[in-house]
């Protein structure tokens, strides 16, 4: 059966499948206003009506709680729909821009177009979000798309496949399903842009393909982003935003959760303590038990987990948590303190629910810290400092930076998303979706009148003099210049 | 490793610990290499016309205009924005986030790496070079080894007027080129040839390095009917300038092709032919106002370009090469076969085919057979064949009646799409292309959002439902009506 699978899904068949969207984008109706609505609209319908369906597909592969795939799932991806269907006839419009003197007469605008056919490929952790938030912004610009789902979560992966197959237009917008196999396949197709949502080793993979077909990427990786706490602060508060930030999103398992705490040795205890009290609070005594944690996605990421767990460097550092149930693949919220920096756990991205705190003599030694690594794909700082939050701002660099709070600038459309470095390139939300997929021509009108002859050889110094004013832009310049026009 | 490579990977990593420092962050040090340029520029015009010339032949008024000219414009502008340019951007957040505020903050991405081109040596690696600058970040250019006078000159001059901890001219060829492709760059920009950029990008993705790729293709002029002779005239006037002005053909923006309807192919033949005459005299070959063939590779590939009989047959003017000066005069063909190479690959040089087509409507369907071009140019006065061009071709810049002035016009973006590249730049584009626009939000700790935390309940998550929706009015009867004790929830 899975011989049959595969030899399904072959080069042959990616490249008709390319191509055959390919030539319904050639139709052009992508480009009209009220194909690209009726498409959001489908796939916003198509999510709504099977909310059930969704949650349950969420609990199946991660054990999600209802609530988070409601909220995050669900309720960003409708936010997005929303933002597109009210602002989209503005994006679709040309932008004027000025012209100088220059080019005068002239006039000048931005054009947005699409750019063909996409691929976007998409992640196991937030599988619908991440799979229908990059496809409904290459819809709204207008381009046919291929989305290729995690096989790591499968149930999401199949209801993907049924509902695009069953709401939307299938001549431009296909999902296909599959593993590594597949996508090297879809890989070695041209395409107009690839979209991926993943870790840092395939996203390399994913551009050398890319390069050979010089097809631009937005690379959505990942990094271990860091949570500085400052003292002086409520950490009761503080406490209840990390968690929120780290176990609250997937137990861990999210590309921007805080990944691990910097804070000072006088204030680590304390935070220790709040930590602790705010945990059993929201996950009870048990946390093993509780429904409102997902599960580890898989059997490779809870031996991944336990490994880092079981590093000699970091025995006796569990200050909370640290119970774990393999059948269940099931690691409650472990938080551990004062872990060396050349631990397992300090040198790659967690991604689960494990909470390392190094601690620091000063705050301000945080900073070096954190850039002694790679680009995190988000950092965050609690402080009421003005000068430490403001050399923070200005001295990390990071695709996105919070103070004061953790994650919440996912939600804010108005922000781009995206990483620098090894947390990725480009972004996406709310318009930067819509431009992630599109291009922009620049377009210049001129007429007939005023040709000037300075363009032209026959060259003289003359000419180049008046030139050079022109460009100067120097009023005088350009009135000698206009004068002495022939 | 050689004494070359020990010198390319020290100097990556003098560049990066430099860069540490954020002495390059400063508005005065962007600002004072801003004005270096200029400097650099003004005082060393003669010499930059002298290696042009050496290199292409280049007469120093068209190396004004198409070089230096555009480096004093881009510096210029640079120099007058740049404040303004790395001031946060605000932007709007929900009431709901009360109290927030949210920013979008320009930083440097680092240490990145020019890759030049030969056509326009001075242009081609001082553009870029103002853009890195004026984003602050610190700089290695590879300028191209196939112009040597022009590569030795800014190896020489660009030390004594800019900062050399911070910018650093590396010459040589694909030795030293794999070299640098090697290290560990945040950002690439290459001006160059669809082959080697794709060498570029593959090298740029093992350490993630983002990259712009201003490429090139074979950028089309269409000619419509225009009734009126005199602006017939300047249409014509307008593509012999935009094919053979800037440096005989050898431009990414040059008009590559020309497609017009057969009904008017005789008239254009024998206006081209004149306005050919008057710009370049009797006798091109001695005119000094036409660029010279780079080199004799190029030359080769061009003669080669005219070997093939059919195309051979086709040729209505020019034709006559001379091997010693590396000159090609001003060719004109008619209906080469359209698989020739002539017409497959980008010309890169001074032959300018003209393709015959019953109705000029025809021309979109041509150039969409073909790979996606830089440019498109158009000459027309049909206000539905141009909106017709807008909506369905793909390029990456349309001109409407005239041609390379976008380049002027820094108010647009200078880029391709699909094979004639990704990324852009240009005026403020330029400082885009350098940095990292990074999302701050920046919160207080009181006002909590309760409903944000576990244990989870039906009360939260109605909470969160109408708070996606920003329903504030709803939210409020929501707690309150939580708080009356008037719904249950368990």
């Amino acid at each position: 059966m899975e011989a049959q699978k595969q030899k399904m899904f072959d080069e042959e068949t990616a490249s008709s499948v390319v191509k055959e969207l390919r030539d319904s984008f050639g139709s052009g109706k992508t480009r009209s206003y009220e194909w690209r609505v009726s498409q959001v609209k489908a796939l916003l319908k198509a999510v709504v009506e099977n909310e059930q369906e969704i949650v349950d597909a969420l609990r199946s592969d991660l054990a999600k709680p209802p609530l988070e795939t409601v909220v995050y799932e669900i309720g960003m991806f409708k936010n997005s729909c929303e933002v597109i269907l009210k602002e989209l006839k503005q994006w679709m419009k040309p932008e004027k821009v000025k012209t100088s003197i220059r080019t005068f007469p002239s006039s000048a605008e931005i054009v947005p177009e699409p750019l063909g056919v996409v691929l976007v490929i998409s992640a196991w952790n937030y599988p619908i979000l991440l799979s229908l938030d990059p496809v409904v912004g290459a819809i709204a610009a207008g381009n046919a798309v291929v989305l290729k789902p995690s096989e790591i979560a499968p149930a999401s992966s199949s209801l993907l496949a049924k509902l695009i197959g069953k709401y939307m237009d299938n001549s431009f917008i296909r999902v296909v399903e599959g593993g590594v196999d597949e996508t090297t396949m879809l890989l070695q197709q041209k395409w107009d842009k690839i979209f991926y949502t993943g870790n840092g080793k395939v996203g390399r993979i994913v551009m050398t393909a890319a390069a050979r077909h010089l097809t631009p990427v937005v690379l959505e990786l990942g990094g271990k982003s860091p949570v500085v706490v400052d003292s002086n602060m409520d950490l009761q508060v503080v406490a209840k935003r990390i968690i929120s930030g780290k176990w609250g999103l997937n137990n861990g398992q999210a590309c921007i959760s805080p990944d691990y705490v910097i804070t000072t040795k006088d204030c680590a205890p304390k935070l220790v303590d709040a930590l602790k009290t705010e945990l059993v609070k929201c996950y009870g005594k048990n946390p093993l038990e509780s429904e409102d944690l997902s599960r580890i996605v898989s059997s490779n990421h809870f031996a991944r987990l336990s490994k880092l767990l079981n590093d000699d460097k970091v025995s006796g550092k569990i200050v909370y948590g640290g119970e774990s149930d393999e059948k269940k693949l099931r690691i409650a919220p472990t938080v551990l303190l004062d872990v060396p920096r050349d631990s397992l756990i300090m040198g790659e991205e967690i991604f689960g629910p494990l909470l390392p705190i190094i601690t620091v003599n000063e705050v301000e030694e945080s900073i070096d810290l954190i850039n002694s690594g790679t680009k995190p794909l988000a950092a965050y700082i609690f402080t009421a400092d003005k000068k430490l939050k403001e050399q923070f701002v200005m001295n990390v660099p990071a695709g996105g930076l919070l103070v004061n709070d953790t994650v919440l600038h996912l939600v804010v459309d108005t922000l781009p998303f995206g990483g620098v470095g090894e947390s990725g390139m480009g972004a996406y939300h709310g318009k930067f979706s819509f431009d992630a997929f599109t291009h922009k021509k620049a377009v210049l009108y001129r007429g007939f009148a005023g040709d000037s002859s300075l363009r032209y050889p026959p060259y003289t110094d003359t000419k180049l003099r008046l030139m050079k004013a022109l460009i100067g832009g120097s009023i005088f310049g350009i009135i000698r210049a206009l004068l002495g026009w022939s | 490793m050689d004494a070359a490579g020990w010198d390319v990977e020290e100097t990556v990593r003098e560049l990066r610990q430099y860069f540490k420092t954020g002495e390059t962050k400063s508005v005065t040090w962007r600002k004072n290499q801003l004005t270096a340029v200029l400097d650099l520029v003004h005082e060393k015009e003669d010499a930059i016309f002298k290696a042009l010339h050496q290199d292409l032949g280049k007469h120093h008024v068209e190396a004004y205009r198409d070089e230096v000219g555009g480096v004093v414009k881009s510096a210029t502008k640079s120099l007058s924005c740049v404040e303004k340019w790395m001031t946060p951007k605000k932007t709007d957040i929900p009431l709901l986030f009360f109290p927030a505020k949210g920013e979008v903050l320009s930083e440097p991405l680092g240490v990145v790496l020019i890759f030049s081109s030969w056509n326009f040596p001075i242009m081609l690696t001082l553009d870029p070079l103002i853009g890195a600058i004026s984003a602050g970040n610190v700089v290695v250019i590879k300028p191209s080894e196939q112009a040597p006078a022009c590569s030795s000159f800014l190896a020489n001059t660009i030390p004594q007027y800019l900062d050399s901890k911070a910018i650093k001219v590396i010459e040589g060829g694909t030795d030293i080129c794999e070299l640098l492709l090697r290290q560990k760059w945040d950002k690439i920009f290459f001006t160059g040839s669809p082959r080697v950029a794709s060498v570029v990008m593959s090298a740029a993705a093992r350490n993630l390095t983002p990259v712009t790729l201003e490429l090139g293709g074979k950028c089309p002029a269409i000619l419509d009917s225009l009734p009126n002779p005199s602006e017939f005239k300047f249409a014509v006037k307008r593509i012999v300038g935009g094919k053979w002005g800037p440096c005989s053909g050898q431009a990414c923006i040059g008009v590559d092709y020309l497609l017009v309807e057969e009904k008017l192919s005789s008239s254009l033949i024998e206006l081209l032919r004149k306005i050919i005459r008057i710009f370049y005299g009797q006798n091109p070959v001695e005119s000094k106002v036409i660029s010279r063939i780079i080199n004799k590779h190029h030359f080769e590939r061009l003669c080669n370009l005219l070997k093939d009989p059919l195309v051979e047959a086709s040729i209505v003017h020019g034709g006559s090469v001379d091997e010693e000066n590396l000159f090609i005069e001003p060719t004109i063909l008619l209906d080469p076969p359209l698989d020739s190479l002539v017409m497959t690959e980008e010309i890169f040089g001074p032959l300018l085919p003209i393709i015959t087509l019953n109705k000029i409507q025809e021309s979109i369907g041509f150039i969409n057979a073909r790979p996606k071009p830089l440019a498109i140019y158009a000459f027309t006065k049909d206000e539905t064949f141009k909106r017709k061009i807008l909506s369905e071709t793909s390029s990456g810049s349309v001109i409407f009646n005239d041609t390379l002035v976008q380049f002027l016009c820094d108010t647009l973006p200078f880029g391709g799409v699909g094979q004639s590249g990704f990324g852009r730049y240009h005026g403020k584009y330029s400082f885009d292309t350098f940095s990292h626009e990074k999302a701050v939000m920046h919160r207080k700790l009181f006002l909590e959002i309760e409903p944000r935390y576990p244990p989870w309940d039906k009360f939260k998550l109605e909470f969160i439902k109408l708070a996606y929706k920003l329903n504030y009015v709803g939210l409020l009867l929501h707690i309150l009506g939580s708080k009356l004790g008037l719904k249950r929830y368990n």
